[in-house]
């Protein structure tokens, strides 16, 4: 089975540069700045298919294309390792076991579009990665694979590692350009897009690690090549980040079209042999599924959709049939409040009031108008904010009362949970 | 006079070289981050000279330490202690461990030890979701995969 990024790695012992040009590394930098156009560069990845890996789904070869051609001046390109979506750990695994496959790709895209400068911004909980990160990019230029004039060609670029300290809303992009510029991290209105006033204002390319991870493998093995382990308009392989009631919480590198129950087995299957009730397939803010819908669907941005959620980030998070879903719903609820950035109204407000509701059902004193309330206010959110924290909250929400109102109404007429789990135990 | 001690001057310059010389702004987090790293937490005084130091208004600092949760503005423990919460790690015992770890230190989210040996806070996903339970001892630390014994051992560790 073809990994595109963590092929050859194996965990601690093989992060370091030697390793990495061991596998192959930085060949594909050679190629590019051995006679490929930047243009040439782009084509590739537009043929690859591959689409951002930080939750939109997004196209990289086309996104590459909006930076402007003949700007003078600095252009940057900004890797976004904030990695802060319950249930997704990916990022962190590419940066202590890879990180060079990040530098790699990000050279690559910056040679691409005629950046100079590069940031790699760094979740704030993952310290000893960020040091590893430092360390590594250190390697890099003393190789002179980053500084003036990279292995002698006539192309410069310079790299550093930035750090987070604790702001989940620093995901956005814009939030985390705003960050780097040493400020709250509150979204900026689009547009403008990052692509004509990015950081300090500059044309800047955001995209996540695993996204400029993938670049060296398609421009080593061609885009088509890429393309062809996943599926038309999905290209590539993609980690999956699996973890609640499985055996094996773990990521797991595989082609795009993976059957969901083969993913499944490959965490080591449900913990105690438990039927599986529910997923969330793509990380927390997308909507939940019930487990036998997920058990017929793909791994895949279009089958997951098609199922009705997103692939997102590709975190996979597993419940059990003992899991209590008005209490999984209240714990994200308080999640997007409290990372809330306060610029908008529905956002600030609405969210409180989600979180508050849902209290209220989960210890008891729910009324049965709340499970409509619940509904509107969501509706009320959605698409109404400078930024997407809004539909993330919002999102949950609609689909855990939808599949699972009868919890729902249980709680409110029994005041107590239909499952029985530790959290039905909480006092009012 | 500054507060910040020369150690600390010294690797917050290298951290402004990272940025265009006209954004020494941007060093804002790590400086602050070497304040707290210094001190333990962040007094206005000390994020004042902050603000010195990257000439900045000191409201502009104030408004990053804010902003951000693993700044400390209050005096803390001497330990840290921040868990993780947040569904895929509750689904993986976090809940229970919360539970003990609050038993044994006797304090509960947002409090301090009466000796000022632990705090314990409550954390959103660190990205680390796949070793629950998780812990981070003074934000730089994380322990993956805790146990009873493992609680028991740390804490002794981080008592002597
Ligand atoms: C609230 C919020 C949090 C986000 N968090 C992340 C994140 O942790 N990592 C990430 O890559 N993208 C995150 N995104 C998406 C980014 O805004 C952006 O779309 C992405 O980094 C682009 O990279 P890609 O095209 O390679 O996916 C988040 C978006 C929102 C609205
Ligand atoms: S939607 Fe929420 S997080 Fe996003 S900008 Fe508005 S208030 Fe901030
Ligand atoms: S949910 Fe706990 S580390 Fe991600």
């Amino acid at each position: 089975m073809t990994q595109v990024i963590m092929g050859g790695c194996d965990g601690e012992n093989t992060w370091r540069l030697k390793d990495y040009v061991a596998r192959g590394g930085y060949e594909a930098l050679r190629k590019v700045l051995s006679g490929m156009t930047p243009d040439q560069v782009i084509t590739e990845v537009k043929t690859s298919a591959l689409r951002g890996r930080g939750g939109a789904g997004f196209p990289t070869g086309l996104k590459w294309t909006f930076m402007p051609k003949n700007y003078v001046g600095d252009k940057y390109v900004v890797c976004n390792s904030d990695e802060g979506e319950p249930g997704t750990f990916k990022d962190r695994d590419i940066l202590r076991y890879n990180p060079h496959a990040l530098i790699e790709g990000m050279i690559i895209a910056a040679f691409a579009m005629g950046a100079t400068r590069g940031y790699n911004y760094i979740h704030g909980e993952i310290w000893s990665v960020y040091e590893r990160c430092e360390e590594a990019i250190e390697e890099a230029r003393s190789a002179g694979f980053l500084g003036n004039n990279i292995l002698g060609s006539s192309f410069s670029f310079n790299l550093y590692n930035h750090h987070g300290y604790g702001a989940y809303i620093c995901g956005e992009e814009t939030a985390l350009l705003e960050s780097i510029e040493g400020k709250k991290g509150q979204p900026r209105y689009k547009p403008p897009f990052p692509a004509t006033y990015g950081l300090y204002g500059k044309p800047t390319t955001i995209n996540n690690t695993e996204t400029f991870a993938s670049v060296p493998w398609i421009i080593q093995h061609g885009g088509q090549a890429f393309l062809e382990i996943g599926r038309p308009n999905n290209g590539g392989s993609k980690m999956f980040s699996v973890s609640g009631h499985v055996n094996k919480p773990g990521n797991y590198e595989v082609p795009m079209g993976t059957p969901f129950a083969t993913l499944l087995e490959m965490a080591g299957g449900m913990r105690d042999g438990r039927a599986i009730k529910a997923v969330i397939p793509g990380g927390s803010s997308m909507p939940v599924l019930p487990g036998h819908i997920m058990m017929q669907t793909d791994m895949d941005y279009d089958s997951i959709a098609k199922a009705g959620s997103m692939l997102g980030s590709g975190a996979v998070i597993v419940m059990d049939d003992t899991t209590c879903m008005v209490g999984m719903l209240e714990r994200l609820a308080w999640f997007y409040h409290e990372e809330s950035c306060g610029q908008c109204t529905p956002c600030r407000e609405g969210t409180g009031w989600l979180y508050r509701i849902i209290h209220r059902i989960e210890h008891g004193q729910g009324r049965m108008e709340d499970l409509d309330l619940l509904l509107s206010l969501s509706d009320n959110i959605q698409g109404r904010t400078i930024c997407a924290l809004g539909d993330a909250a919002a999102m949950p929400v609609r689909s855990f009362v939808n599949h699972f109102r009868a919890e729902f109404e249980h709680h409110i007429t029994h005041k107590r949970c239909l499952v029985g789990s530790a959290h039905s135990e909480k006092a009012a | 006079m500054s507060l910040l001690s020369p150690q600390s001057i010294q690797r917050i310059d290298h951290e402004i070289a990272k940025y265009p010389a006209d954004q020494k702004r941007s060093a804002v987090m790590s400086a602050l981050r070497i304040a707290q790293e210094q001190h333990g937490w962040l007094p206005r005084e000390l994020m004042a000279s902050v603000a010195e130091h990257l000439e900045l208004p000191a409201i502009a600092v104030f408004e990053v330490a804010s902003f951000y949760e693993m700044y400390n503005l209050k005096p803390m423990g001497r330990h840290k202690l921040t868990v993780c919460t947040n569904v895929p790690c509750a689904l993986s015992g976090a809940d229970h461990f919360c539970e003990s770890l609050k038993k044994k230190l006797g304090i509960g989210f947002n409090e301090v030890t009466a000796d000022g040996e632990f705090s314990l806070k409550e954390g959103q996903c660190f990205g680390a979701c796949g070793d629950a339970p998780v812990l981070l001892v003074n934000n730089h630390t994380m322990h993956s995969f805790m146990t009873e014994e493992k609680l028991d051992a740390l804490l002794k560790e981080l008592k002597s």
